[in-house]
């Protein structure tokens, strides 16, 4: 295949299990080299889609390709070049870290140097753990590097650092940011919305099985139709003021000069942008997933006035989340 | 093709490694026949007619419980663990897998027939083997059958919890009908009906031909020919209810 042809290319995609239909006709195109980020709450169809492009499960209709190759007829070549970390899979009980790497290296043409991807994923000083003994992110870690051992050129990460505390997240991300370093193109699942605008290059919103909007993180937040700035901050009475605006440095004269003629301070004034995460809270009924945030923008009372930083323009979070 | 062998080779030395790291699971493994064999032979350490019926029925035993038990237990664990559907998504061949798997219940089911013939000639004087070919014809045949019903019967076991009662229900009702532990020639027609239709019952009769009467192979074709049969009901479902992954709930 040639390089400019998608890793990925998925068009009207369906997948039915009985009378309920999870994937109801998808297209989207994966481009070699990118991170590109599936997002979704629990049950709009992620795994299902993933797991038909890892040859997992038989599609109902339509064209997939990937990397050149039918996945639904799991051709070994095509196992060879692509990697794979599961939503949960467990490991042998009694079988240690390089040993596992070993193993699993040895079914590829070309395996990785194992001490190679030990560090790639940051479990340095594991080798000779067993498996079972290694803690949750350390587990999940072992995940991508089995994944990674055989060297493929598509990576598929499905929802890799659910459960991880906020720093293991970020070092997950980091490692996954590297893959991209590598050249690897990452499929990536997640209903983490900063995770899809940390790491992802370009991310699909999928809801009910269809996908409602495609794009770069960035670019989606400033979409057709949606305001793109709001600005915040508490007036003399201490209310909380919200304005959304299309000409922020207009509005921002009006209310600073207003403010100094009447000697008034606006406190926790920002201006942010629509980020993802309002894209995907209106696109999606305002439902966001029922797992708790790693890190949630607390909302000061009204009544209390300490002088909030202004943000910078882009990507600040100021929904609090559910 | 030799990349298949290769593989399958590879599987095996693991497998057998993660056996040995398990050393009280490997213990009670080999343990287990022996003391059957400890506690008949001092209830019949007079009887050597009753031995004689003992050692080849508990070889028999060994043969169902290191491929039947013990594969039924390992697929259903390691389907629920994931670990059957993060092998798939290697380009590892299944049969490569497979192959793998069975050589190693095979080893186990190699090992305590050595250990149980020994035992028996050491300590019971029930001497040695009488036919050595028939006796791997019959070791060989009842290990493919045992093997290929034991990943079947793990298609239909719910979850791993549910593995011991599934699995206790089955090895214990066919050891005890099949004449294990007394000559069937004693029990009441209707069970010997039952007997003989199952693959124990004719293994039994095979390793006790082998291993103490002396009576050829041919003279016990029939035998082998129900074991075969079964094989063939237990490849086909083995082979074709294959799942990977664990079944939703």
């Amino acid at each position: 295949m040639s390089v400019s042809e998608p890793a990925i290319d998925v068009r009207g995609l369906r997948k039915a299990y009985g009378d309920f239909e999870a994937v109801r006709g998808i297209d989207f195109q994966v481009r070699r080299g990118e991170v590109f980020g599936l997002l979704g709450p629990n049950g709009a169809g992620k795994t299902t889609t993933v797991e038909i492009l890892e040859g997992y499960r038989e599609r109902t209709s339509g064209e997939v390709s990937v990397l050149g190759f039918d996945p639904g007829r799991r051709p070994r070549e095509f196992r060879a070049r692509v990697g794979i970390v599961l939503q949960s899979t467990g490991l042998y009980r009694h079988i240690r870290v390089r040993e596992a790497l070993l193993h699993f290296g040895s079914m590829y043409p070309h395996p990785r140097d194992v001490d190679e991807v030990i560090a790639l994923v940051g479990l340095e000083g594991k080798e000779d753990t067993m498996a079972r003994t290694l803690s949750g992110g350390q587990r999940r870690r072992l995940d991508l590097a089995l994944a990674l051992v055989g060297d493929p050129e598509l990576v598929f990460l499905d929802e890799p650092t659910t459960g991880f505390d906020p720093a293991a997240r970020r070092t997950a991300w980091d490692t996954i940011r590297s893959l991209r370093d590598l050249g690897k193109t990452v499929l990536l699942t997640t209903h983490y919305l900063d995770e899809a605008q940390a790491i992802a290059d370009r991310v699909a919103i999928i809801q009910d099985g269809r996908i409602v909007i495609e794009g770069a993180p960035s670019e989606l937040g400033s979409g057709a139709g949606a305001p793109r700035y709001r600005v915040a901050y508490r007036n003399g009475t201490g209310t909380e003021v919200e304005r959304e605006t299309d000409d922020p440095t207009t509005l921002l004269h009006e209310l600073t000069g207003a403010a100094l003629a009447r000697g008034e301070r606006l406190d926790g004034l920002s201006v942010t942008r629509p980020t993802l995460e309002d894209v995907y809270l209106e696109l999606t009924g305002g439902e966001t997933d029922e797992t708790p945030a790693p890190a949630p923008a607390p909302t000061p009372a009204p009544t209390d006035a300490p002088t909030e930083e202004v943000l910078p323009l882009a990507g600040g979070q100021r929904r609090r989340r559910r | 093709m030799t990349d298949v062998a290769v593989l399958a080779w590879r599987q095996y030395r693991l497998e057998r490694r993660l056996f040995w790291r398990n050393p009280s699971a490997a213990f009670f493994n080999f343990l287990l026949p022996l003391l059957f064999l400890a506690f008949f032979g001092a209830a019949f350490h007079s009887d050597h007619k009753e031995l004689r019926i003992i050692v080849p029925g508990i070889a028999a035993m060994a043969v169902m419980s290191t491929t039947f038990t013990a594969l039924a237990y390992n697929m259903t664990f390691l389907r629920e663990q994931g670990v059957l559907k993060r092998i798939r998504g290697t380009p590892m061949p299944g049969i490569s897998y497979l192959l793998g798997v069975a050589g190693n219940a095979i080893t186990n089911t190699t090992l305590q027939i050595v250990i149980i013939t020994t035992a028996g000639r050491v300590f019971f004087g029930t001497g040695w083997p009488r036919e050595w070919a028939e006796l791997a014809v019959f070791v060989i045949v009842g290990v493919v059958c045992f093997a290929s019903l034991g990943v079947a019967f793990s298609h239909v076991i719910p979850n791993f919890d549910s593995a011991p009662a599934y699995i206790n229900a089955v090895f214990f009702p066919v050891v005890a009908v099949s004449g294990v532990f007394f000559d069937s020639a004693h029990s009441p027609g209707f069970m010997k009906g039952i007997a003989q239709a199952l693959p124990l019952y004719h293994l039994i009769a095979g390793l006790s031909a082998a291993m103490v009467k002396g009576t050829s192979l041919s003279s016990n074709l029939d035998a082998l020919g129900v074991i075969a049969a079964w094989s063939v009901l237990g490849i086909v479902f083995a082979v074709r209810g294959f799942s990977w992954d664990q079944r939703r709930a």
